[in-house]
Parts: structure tokens; sequence; C-alpha cells
């Protein structure tokens, strides 16, 4: 498996925000981690990418144990946060270059995987634009390349389609699940059932616990992706 | 090697950030530039100073504040630098830095250096703008300032540091202002000697001589006159290291202080 955790539990002070999760990601597998605000998926990619651990269960990457070789585990892990993270003030490619430095790869190695990495996200016009010019789907197209130019074996997204129009969104989507494709293992947070598509593994998260866990077409048998989250999560349209 | 081209483009960015901030860079010498030309002015008829080493000569309020004011400089830079990594947790890009394949305290150590940088670069153009207005230190100073600039801007920087893994949210920052900056220098050497202190209030004397930025006052006010002072060395090394090691712990992920809902 890619990506791997096993009883995962966490608690802010007295306020448990994960109880016992567990789930796993085969490589090339699109896996969409759904799941209503405040389910605890933030949490979770606070602790995929050790902002911060927790001492109760596993998280292995590309069969590295996150707290056991942390650097090991954190060079196969590519991430575009919820939160913006590019310099609005340096071009497309400065940003780059200054992530693949944070990886190690400097000279003509990063440059040929700046392009390599904007040419797979349609971007390579782009390159000498600032951040700034550039609208929010291209930002985050921007992230993705930048999360991918140390080929890493997972890519974890938070929530990457926040602030995009339809068309962007469906467009990201549409691309991530080419990277899938191609190999590598993808979990995409979201609470959004559209971006879901029926052959992609889903986990479902709600108040800190998986509530249901498969191939989404499988799950939820037939019926439209948003009643089924609907009524598994006990909300009411 | 990991560590040189991640060492290098941390700095460099630190450097860009700042040159995109012109106003910041401005703020940053006026501030200090206001004290020399403006505060000095009316308190050099107020303030009798007598000659305490390094100085062998009775010498202006300006040439005695001019040490101070370049810790002036480092403290708000390495506050500014807080106050920048408390935005960018907010913001994301310090989640990007803290998720890059290299140990924790290499990442928080180079972030230091390159808001160093910027500090040392701005005293030197406040050094510079000082001595087109006669106030100037031995030639000789204005080398062997540079590694007690350096020393005083990583103390003040890791403080920084530490104080953001501290601070929640960007609101909070306000009170770093009156409980740490205000304080830390006003209670120090950087405006009136500690004799001068003592003759008030022998507490306050005490305190500002256990101050770290009174040792980081001292050891650039010997330093820019070619002299080092041991002690003011050795207190400002340590207390960069505390402060250093503060940070780490401040940003360690099982204990930190960065576990908090986001």
């Amino acid at each position: 498996m890619s990506l791997s955790v096993s009883d995962l539990s966490f608690s802010y002070g007295a306020k448990p925000a994960l109880d016992a999760v567990s789930f796993d990601v085969a490589a090339g597998r699109f896996c969409a981690l759904l799941g209503p605000n405040g389910a605890g998926k933030s949490t979770l990619f606070g602790l995929l990418t050790q902002l911060f651990s927790s001492a109760d269960g596993r998280i292995e990457i590309a069969g590295h144990d996150l707290r056991k070789s942390p650097r090991a585990a954190l060079a196969a892990m590519g991430v575009v946060f919820q939160q913006p993270t590019l310099d609005l003030d340096l071009s497309v490619r400065q940003n780059l270059r200054y992530f693949a430095a944070l990886q190690g790869l400097s000279g003509k190695t990063a440059e040929t995987r700046i392009d390599a990495a904007l040419d797979q996200l349609d971007m390579r016009q782009r390159a000498g634009e600032k951040a700034r010019g550039l609208n929010g789907g291209h930002r985050r197209r921007t992230e993705i390349a930048r999360a991918l130019l140390h080929h890493p074996k997972v890519l974890l997204l938070d929530e990457p389609t926040v602030g995009l129009d339809a068309a962007a969104r469906q467009s990201l989507v549409a691309h991530v699940h080419e990277l899938a494709l191609g190999g590598i293992s993808v979990l995409w947070a979201t609470h959004l059932t559209d971006e879901v598509q029926m052959q992609d593994d889903l986990v479902l998260l709600h108040q800190g616990r998986i509530c249901a866990r498969g191939v989404t077409g499988d799950l939820v048998g037939g019926q439209p992706l948003q009643d089924w989250f609907l009524a598994e999560t006990g909300v009411v349209a | 090697m990991t560590y040189l081209p991640a060492f290098r483009a941390i700095v460099i960015r630190e450097a860009l950030r700042f040159v995109h901030q012109r106003e910041r860079f401005i703020a940053a010498l006026v501030r200090p530039l206001v004290w020399l030309l403006v505060f000095a002015a009316g308190f050099r008829a107020a303030l009798g100073l007598s000659i305490t080493p390094p100085y062998q000569t009775y010498i202006t309020y300006e040439t005695y504040i001019v040490p101070g004011l370049c810790g002036m400089i480092l403290l708000f830079n390495g506050m500014q630098s807080s106050l920048s990594l408390v935005y960018d947790r907010e913001m994301g890009s310090m989640r990007l830095l803290l998720t890059a394949p290299l140990p924790r305290w290499f990442l928080l150590f180079s972030k230091l250096c390159g808001a160093t940088f910027i500090g040392v670069l701005q005293c030197y153009a406040f050094l510079a703008i000082a001595w087109a207005f006669d106030i100037t230190a031995p030639a000789i100073g204005y080398l062997t300032v540079l590694p007690a600039l350096v020393l005083a801007g990583l103390m003040l920087g890791a403080l920084g540091l530490a104080l953001s893994s501290f601070i929640k949210q960007l609101e909070n920052f306000a009170g770093v202002m009156n409980f740490v900056i205000f304080p830390m220098f006003f209670l120090s050497s950087a405006l009136y000697p500690l004799w001068k202190m003592a003759e008030s209030s022998e507490l306050l004397h005490d305190i500002c001589a256990a101050n770290p930025f009174t040792h980081a006052v001292e050891l650039i006010r010997f330093a820019l006159h070619g002299e080092l002072s041991p002690s003011a060395f050795l207190w400002t090394g340590i207390a960069a290291f505390v402060f250093m090691a503060l940070a780490i712990w401040g940003y360690d992920p099982a204990r930190g202080m960065v576990r908090r809902k986001s």
C-alpha cells in the first residue's frame, strides 16, 4: 500500500477529533476522503503531514513509518494544502524552484523537473508570470505542479477546490484523476460529492470516525452519491 | 547534498520577500533614525554621560545610543519575522516548509539565518546614515561589529521564532509589542547606561542587567569600538541557544504549540 493509516486517534485536549481511523490507498488509486465540515479531515491532514503527531495509531507512506522515519516518509509525499502557499510576488518558476530546493533539487535537475511538472499541468506557458497574476484555478495547478516536483508516490490534497469556479473545479478534478492513472496514489479531501467518481475509492469520515469505505460505486448501490452521503452522515438536505 | 540548496533557498526567499516590501525597509530605518536625530537631540541636554568603557573620552548622547538602536533594529526585525511566521502558518507556507524532508531544527535555523541576514543589512544601512550625519565609530569597528550583529540578530530572531510557536493567532501579536518589545528595549542599556539606572532604582538596574537585550546591545557597543566584551558575548550566546531550543520545542509536532485546532 502506498498510504496506510491504522488505528489513528487524536484529540484537542479533551475533545476527540479522530477516533481509531484506519484506511489504505493503493498505488494508482484516487481515494476521496469525504466528510462534512468538522468531520476531522483537516486534523487527519495535519497528522499525515506531521504538522502535529499522535501517539495513538500508525501512518505509513510508501512503506515508511511517519513516526520512525519522518524524512523518508515526507520525501515520498506531495501535499497541496487548503491554504495557499505560493509567494505571490514571485513567478511561477521561482515558486517551484524554492520548493525544489527544499526537496534538495537544484540546477539542471530542478529545471527539468519543473518543466515536466508544468507540462503535466498545462502550465508551461505561464512559468514566467507572477503568481499574483494567475487566477485561482491556475494557482492551484501551480501548487499541484509544485507537489509533484520530487516525484512523490503519494499526493495529498486538502480541499483543493475551495474558492474555484465550476469549470476550474471540474478541470482540476479531471487532472488529478489522470495523475492517479499514471500510478500515483491520491488522497483527495472534500465535502463536495460531485468531485468523486464512481470508480474512485471512498473513505467517509464523520465526527472523527470512518462510517464507510470501499469503491464508491459499490458503496452507493445505484443511488446518487449526494443522497447516500446525506443519509450516512444524518444530515437533512 | 540536500541541506545546502534548502538553506540557500530559504535565505534567498527571506531576502526577496524583504526586497518586495519596500515599506518595511523604510519603516525599519525611520524608527531608529527618529530616535537618533530627534529624541537624542533632546535627551543629550538632559543626560550627562561620564566616560565608561569602551569609550575613552566624553561622547555625545547620539554616539551612545547608536549600538542600542542597532539592537532595536534587530529586535524589531526578529519580531517582524515572528509575525510573518504566524502569518505564514495561517497561510500555509509554514506548513510547506515544515513538510520538507529535512530535520525541523535545520529548517527553523535556516529561516532564522535568513531573518538575521536581513536585520544585519538594515543595521549597516542605519550605520551608513548615522555616519553621514557625522555620528561615527572607529573604522575597524564597522568590520568588528559584524559578528556581534549576527549573534545579536540570531538571539533576537530565535526569540521571535520561539514566540511565534506560542502565539496562536495573528491578532495576539499586539500583546507581543506590549509585553516583549517595549520592556526589552526600555529595560536595557540601549538608551541609558546601567549605572544611571542604578541611581534611580537598584531593582530596575538588576532587571536591566539580567535582560538579554542589554547584553546584545553591549556586545554591539564594544564590537563597534573594535573590542570584545566576553560577558556580553557569553550571555547573548546562551540566550540565543536557549531561545532556539525553545523554538525547536515549540515547533515539535508531538509536544509543541503548533498542535491546535486549525
